[in-house]
């Protein structure tokens, strides 16, 4: 039914994963001395930032973004504004989740933050591009009914995969094994990116399966 | 209302697990007592009863070297020069091979045996008391690990020997201040192979060459270590033992002529490394006896042992030394190194084969004898055997000393065959699994699981009494268990009753199962609603939810030592997970939103319309806040964990020391004051709630409880603080008056409280009745209350419509106002009722806030912090509970099941967990704090009943607390109703107002299956945690941490449970309790009303 969708939302896919993929690549070739864990929160930044950028992109060139009703500069500052205020907001947020789930408060303070930085650009960065900065559509859209389209399928597969495999990531710190990827944040962040991919493969091919079954309330 | 059913259930299948754990506990848990009596020099047990002091006469040696090689296997001692490609582990030691060819009758190698379980400490306890330790020694050391029972280091001691010590620090917690000097060196660290070894090989032979030692013990950690961590196939281990090769040759070339050195390990270990089970790999280490002057008569002979067990080391040891052989010792003298009779004039001062094996028998016996009239474990029928069999032994024995004539050959052995027929016969009762016993208890605990999440399942069908009753299962058990019993004594002579509980507990088991199956599809036919879900209750779909998700990965986590370590912590992590989910399922479902948020979507696809949009808002408000306050007082709770030895870098709470420790002033008033507030703050909290509902207007048992005492009681704990934290030189004058209270205040706190308990149970009503003055007139104008049309119809049916009307009108006046209101309109009812829409839950909360308060007493004063953010996390999981229900709409329609989902049911059974750490709980034995014992008895006990009680009350508090305040997860989302939401939708001239727990009442059989499916819900979470502890315990018992960390939390888990369940009992008992007064009240109140 959507098959055209479908497939731009596939290739959106495959250029954000991919570029997971340079940012853990490039800067090894570019730093010295480049490694995921050694030097976890560059990647982690690195990473962040290419999936915003790629994001935002990505997004803007498809026009998933919906339509600002005024065409002012002043408007669509006021936009870009608050979407870098809510951008701000939801890496406090997630920084507070964090540590209520249990990190340190103080000890690695940035640790943490630099966590909910990636979070916050693997999953609200994605709200912002798809749904605008508009908090309670955000909360309409994860409800069984909420989505209104493929991209809003394809937000709540990927988010939903975001977080939970932050949430995984989170098992393996107390064990044990002394490895390296079991240090704060690593795993977490890690169990957060491949769940993003994870989500990122998921979405297209779960909507493609589901096709049939899916109806959308017109916006 | 049906009160047998649910109880009886309940109670059948509480009787089950218990007899699951009882099983498999028994079968894992080796038990002994310790004896606390000690040899003397004096004793008589010298040959041929002449009194003579033991420790006088000169012994073979006067020092001796026990190196200890941990976890030498003697696979690795062995050497076989044909071997040309030898492993890494095997021919690393030559020189035990080079010294025994060379040397025959200065030194020999043995395999050394020794006993289950093989874990470095037991095993040290073992080779030091020539006893067989288990898991519980008990006696009375339960708190710290020191040895009190008489062992090696105590002897070496008592005449003088002076004991350096290096190596592994266990020894140090083992024989505090019992050294001369002591080396020890941290054996925490499995992935540490050298410190302790060059720690010790730094010091070891400088100590050697001085004079200032008689016994030198140095335990190297290094294989061990090294098998943990590499396994034994692994040229780390070569490297490793070729230096302990060097070492022991370093050793033998140092040594004296009056020194013996003796080179063992402690167990052995298996293919990968580890220890602690009974396989042979893992006891069969390695025993190197060595002296420079001649030990043995000759080289080895055809009659020397194969195998030496390790408790014979003691014995042996204790009479080279001329020690006294310590008195709970049950090893027999290794003979080869005691010359034969006769020909003791080569040996100076050492005793023939004949004294040795005599003074040894002696001992054993009197050990036996102290214990069996100490303990009856040991069958009698062998330790008769073993009594006949020592008199005759010893009248031979004394009879061939007496005639002087040269012994027989047979005496010796007689003698050698009655010693290990002992140590086998002591063996039998303490040292040993018992894997049938443990299969059986894990079989009955997972179908016990099973039932109890079928007979949740199937609670309605249950108390309607078409589903599979009770009977037949309960008269089944009876059966097999006597059929077991008659084949046991047919074929044993004696009854042994695990088994016939075992086969009881199974069959009744099958028996429900199997009779369960066919009525699972009951309800379809009964009801509509369940009609779905009812054919698949066991499909991976329903149970792969989120909420039984939680729980599975809590089991799972039990089978991780690392997880049961940090389990305070990944409690709270999975509590906090399971809460977040609550919102956003709803939110998933439409729900947390009211629908007018979004005017594009068609009402249709919402479920609940029935809710107004600012009730909505109100009732997620709530959620939020409720969510808000769970997650601050979640996070507030980590601060009062305290820390095991195995979390190196952690600090334990500070509020766990008791006032009277903190030396800061300024802080110890802080402290009191925050903990009275907190104190202040749980009594206010309760009397608020109980106002809030009217429930303080009566004067019931139940009311007078919530007025003064609980009041009162909070006052006495208040001032018993005060009183313990005043120190104690400061008020000389006032010390008997401080003593005095120290004493008084808690124990009238603790009559208070039995009071108040009590009072609740006896008259739980908390309604108060106000009938009108002018009701008789008014009577005759008004329409009449249908229940004055009582002829003809039953009581059952007057009930009925009695219950809204009279709810109606308390409700109305409650509108108006706590008090009442004096005018009341002219259709207003005959008779108010305050207070009977909490009829239920109001006792339960008082009964908890009580039990609470006195829970509290027997905390260090900090944790009423921790007891405060218990109670607010309660709250806010009701509220959460009752709104959630509320959005849901579960309620919405009378005929509804008053159903408590799994997610709450959960959410409440982890808090238990987590307020058990955060109360500075942790499941180790060290941990429990025993001052509880001490309050209100400052001057000890005699008895051990009524500290044993008080310390357990102390350790479960927060198990007790949930488990009693369960039902009120039944009872909240009833309290909490929201009112006029289902105005258009009230059928009939009900009103609008809502009826709260009188809805149970107009539906006895879904309360009470509602209950028992609570009941039984709960009970199925707990038992599946301890089903996963008690698999850990079974699949890891050779997992390096089964002694520290898995039996203990198995213990922890399964004492837990018990408690947890007659909490349970007690809880549901309460409601039912309540239920049959509020009965009483009502037949009371109809003939009163139609007058
Ligand atoms: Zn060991
Ligand atoms: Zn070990």
């Amino acid at each position: 039914m959507w098959d055209h969708e479908i497939r731009a939302m596939a290739s959106a896919h495959a250029i954000i994963a991919a570029s997971v993929f340079m940012a853990t690549v490039l800067p090894a070739a570019a730093v010295q001395g480049f490694s995921v864990y050694g030097t976890h929160l560059l990647w982690l930044y690195s990473v962040s930032g290419a999936v915003t950028a790629v994001s935002v992109a990505v997004f803007w060139l498809l026009g998933i973004t919906p339509p600002t009703k005024k065409h002012t500069v002043g408007y669509k500052l006021s936009r870009l504004f608050r979407s870098c205020l809510y951008f701000f907001l939801s890496c406090l947020f997630f920084h507070t989740v964090v540590v209520l789930y249990g990190a340190p408060l103080i000890e690695s303070a940035l640790e943490t933050f630099s966590l909910s930085v990636l979070l916050t650009s693997l999953t609200t960065l994605r709200c912002l591009c798809v749904l605008g900065p508009n908090v309670q559509a955000w909360i309409r859209v994860f409800s069984r009914h909420g989505a209104m389209s493929v991209w809003d399928t394809g937000l709540q597969i990927t988010v939903a995969c975001t977080l939970v495999g932050a949430w995984i990531g989170a098992f393996p710190i107390p064990l044990d094994w002394d490895r390296p990827w079991q240090v704060w944040p690593v795993s977490c962040s890690l169990g957060a990116t491949i769940g993003f991919l994870t989500g990122l493969v998921a979405a297209p091919a779960w909507i493609h399966s589901h096709r049939k079954q899916l109806t959308y309330k017109c916006k | 209302m049906k009160k047998l059913p649910v109880l009886s259930l309940l109670l059948w299948v509480c009787a089950v697990y218990f007899v699951g754990i009882y099983l498999f506990v028994g079968g894992f848990l080796l038990v002994r007592l310790e004896v606390n009596r000690t040899s003397t020099c004096g004793d008589v047990l010298q040959p041929g009863e002449e009194p003579a002091d033991f420790c006088r006469v000169r012994p073979r040696f006067r020092r001796a070297v026990l190196l200890i090689i941990d976890a030498l296997k003697i696979d690795f001692a062995w050497f076989d020069p044909n071997n040309t490609s030898p492993r890494p582990y095997e021919n690393k030691l030559p020189v035990l091979e080079e010294t025994v060819t060379s040397r025959p009758s200065h030194s020999r190698l043995y395999p050394f045996r020794a006993d289950p379980p093989t874990t470095t400490m037991q095993r040290i306890k073992g080779f030091t008391t020539g006893s067989l330790p288990t898991f519980v020694d008990v006696g009375n050391n339960f708190a710290s690990s020191a040895i009190l029972e008489d062992n090696l280091i105590h002897q070496f001691g008592q005449v003088g020997k002076r004991v350096v010590f290096m190596g592994d620090d266990t020894w140090e917690n083992l024989f505090p201040k019992k050294f001369h000097r002591s080396l020890p060196f941290p054996s925490f660290n499995v992935k540490d192979l050298h410190t302790v070894d060059n720690g010790i090989l730094q010091h070891l032979y400088s100590t050697m060459v001085g004079e200032d030692w008689d016994v030198l013990v140095a335990h190297f950690l290094g294989v061990d270590h090294c098998g943990h961590r590499f396994g034994p196939d692994h040229p780390a281990m070569a490297d490793k033992l070729t230096q302990m090769d060097g070492v022991i040759r370093s050793v033998i070339d140092r040594l004296q002529n009056d020194t013996l050195l003796v080179v063992m390990g402690d167990h052995g270990m298996t293919d990968t490394g580890d220890h602690g089970g009974e396989s042979q790999k893992e006891t069969d280490a390695a025993i190197f006896l060595y002296s420079p002057s001649p030990l043995f008569p000759g080289p080895p002979t055809q009659s020397e042992p194969d195998v030496v067990p390790q408790t014979d080391l003691v014995p042996t040891l204790a009479l080279l030394l001329g020690v006294p052989i310590p008195y709970s010792s049950v090893g027999q003298v290794l003979l080869p190194v005691f010359p034969p009779h006769g020909q003791t004039g080569g040996a100076v001062g050492g005793l023939s084969q004949l004294e040795a094996l005599w003074i040894n028998a002696k001992q054993v016996n009197r050990f036996l004898e102290t214990y069996s009239g100490m303990a009856k474990d040991i069958p009698p029928e062998s330790l008769s055997q073993l009594k006949s069999e020592f008199s005759r032994l010893s009248s031979d024995y004394l009879a061939t000393v007496r005639d002087g004539r040269p012994p027989s050959p047979r005496l010796a052995a007689s003698l050698q065959a009655y010693l290990t027929s002992v140590r086998a016969t002591c063996r039998a009762t303490w040292a040993r699994f018992n894997p049938l016993k443990m299969a059986a208890g894990l079989a009955i605990l997972a179908f016990a699981c099973l039932t109890c999440f079928i007979v949740s399942e199937l609670s309605l069908v249950l108390i309607r009494e078409s589903g599979p009753g009770l009977k037949p299962p309960v008269a089944v058990a009876f059966i097999a268990g006597v059929c077991v019993a008659v084949v046991q004594i047919g074929k044993q002579g004696y009854v042994e009753a695990s088994w016939c509980l075992a086969a009881a507990a199974l069959s009744s088991e099958l028996l429900f199962l199997w009779r369960a199956r066919r009525y699972r599809a009951v309800p379809v036919e009964k009801n509509g609603s369940k009609a779905l879900k009812s054919p698949s209750w066991l499909t991976p779909r329903r149970l792969l939810i989120p909420p039984l998700l939680v729980p599975l990965l809590r089991c799972a986590s039990l089978l991780s030592d690392s997880y049961v370590i940090a389990e305070g912590r990944a409690v709270t992590f999975l509590v906090f997970s399971l809460a977040l989910y609550i919102p956003i399922h709803l939110n998933w479902d439409g729900l947390l939103l009211p629908p007018s948020h979004d005017p594009l979507k068609a009402a249709g696809f919402l479920p609940s319309p029935a809710l107004s949009p600012s009730t909505v808002r109100k009732e997620s408000g709530t959620l939020l806040a409720c969510l808000g306050v769970l997650v601050g007082s979640l996070y507030l709770s980590l601060s009062f964990h305290a820390c095991r030895e195995e979390q190196g870098s952690c600090q334990p709470s500070p509020f766990l020391s008791p006032l009277a420790r903190l030396q800061d002033n300024q802080l110890k008033n802080l402290h009191y004051v925050l903990s009275v507030l907190s104190l202040g703050l749980w009594t206010y909290l309760l009397k608020r709630c109980l106002r809030h509902y009217g429930n303080l207007n009566a004067s019931s048992g139940a009311v007078f409880t919530a007025r003064w005492i609980l009041p009162l009681t909070s006052v006495c704990l208040a001032l018993h603080w005060a009183v313990g934290a005043t120190p104690e030189d400061s008020f000389r004058n006032l010390s008997e008056l401080i003593g005095l209270a120290q004493l008084a205040l808690p124990r009238a706190a603790f009559c208070l409280l039995g009071l108040g308990l009590f009072l609740i149970w006896l008259d739980p009503l908390t309604v108060f009745i106000k009938p009108k003055a002018t009701t008789p007139t008014r009577g005759q104008s008004q329409t009449p209350p249908r229940y004055r049309a009582s002829t003809g119809i039953s009581t059952q049916a007057e009930l009925h419509h009695l219950i809204p009307q009279i709810y109606q009108r308390m409700r109305r006046s409650l509108d108006d106002g706590e008090q009442v209101v004096g005018s009341e309109v002219d259709s207003s009812p005959a008779v108010k009722a305050y207070g009977l829409g909490t009829v239920y839950s109001a006792p339960l909360l008082l009964f908890c806030g009580m039990l609470g308060i006195g829970l509290l007493l027997l905390h260090p004063e900090g944790m009423a912090l921790s007891f405060l953010l218990l109670l607010l996390e309660m709250g806010a999981l009701l509220h959460m509970h009752a709104s959630s229900t509320t959005l849901r709409g579960l309620h919405g329609t009378f005929s509804a099941d008053f159903n408590v989902p799994w997610t709450p049911v959960v959410l409440w059974s982890l808090a238990a967990t987590q307020f058990f750490h955060a109360t500075g709980h942790l499941p180790t034995f060290p941990s429990i704090q025993w001052g509880a014992a001490f309050v209100g008895f400052p001057d000890g006990h005699t008895g051990t009943v009524l500290p044993a009680s008080l310390v357990t009350l102390n350790t479960f508090a927060s198990h007790i607390l949930f488990s009693v305040g369960c039902p009120l997860l039944l009872f909240w989302p009833l309290v909490r109703e929201v009112r006029g939401s289902r105005g258009g939708r009230a059928c009939g001239d009900e009103g609008e107002d809502a009826v709260m727990e009188m809805r149970l009442r107009e539906n006895p059989q879904r309360f009470t299956a509602a209950l028992l499916q609570l009941a039984t819900r709960y009970l199925f979470i707990l038992g599946a945690q301890v089903f996963s502890s008690v698999c850990a315990a079974a699949i890891l018992r050779r997992h390096l941490m089964v002694w520290k960390v898995f039996a203990p939390k198995l213990m922890f888990e399964a004492s837990g449970f018990l408690v947890s369940s007659v909490s349970l009992l007690i809880g549901v008992a309460l409601v039912l309790r309540v239920d049959v007064a509020v009965g009483g009240w009502f037949k009371r109140l109809i003939p009163e009303a139609s007058r």
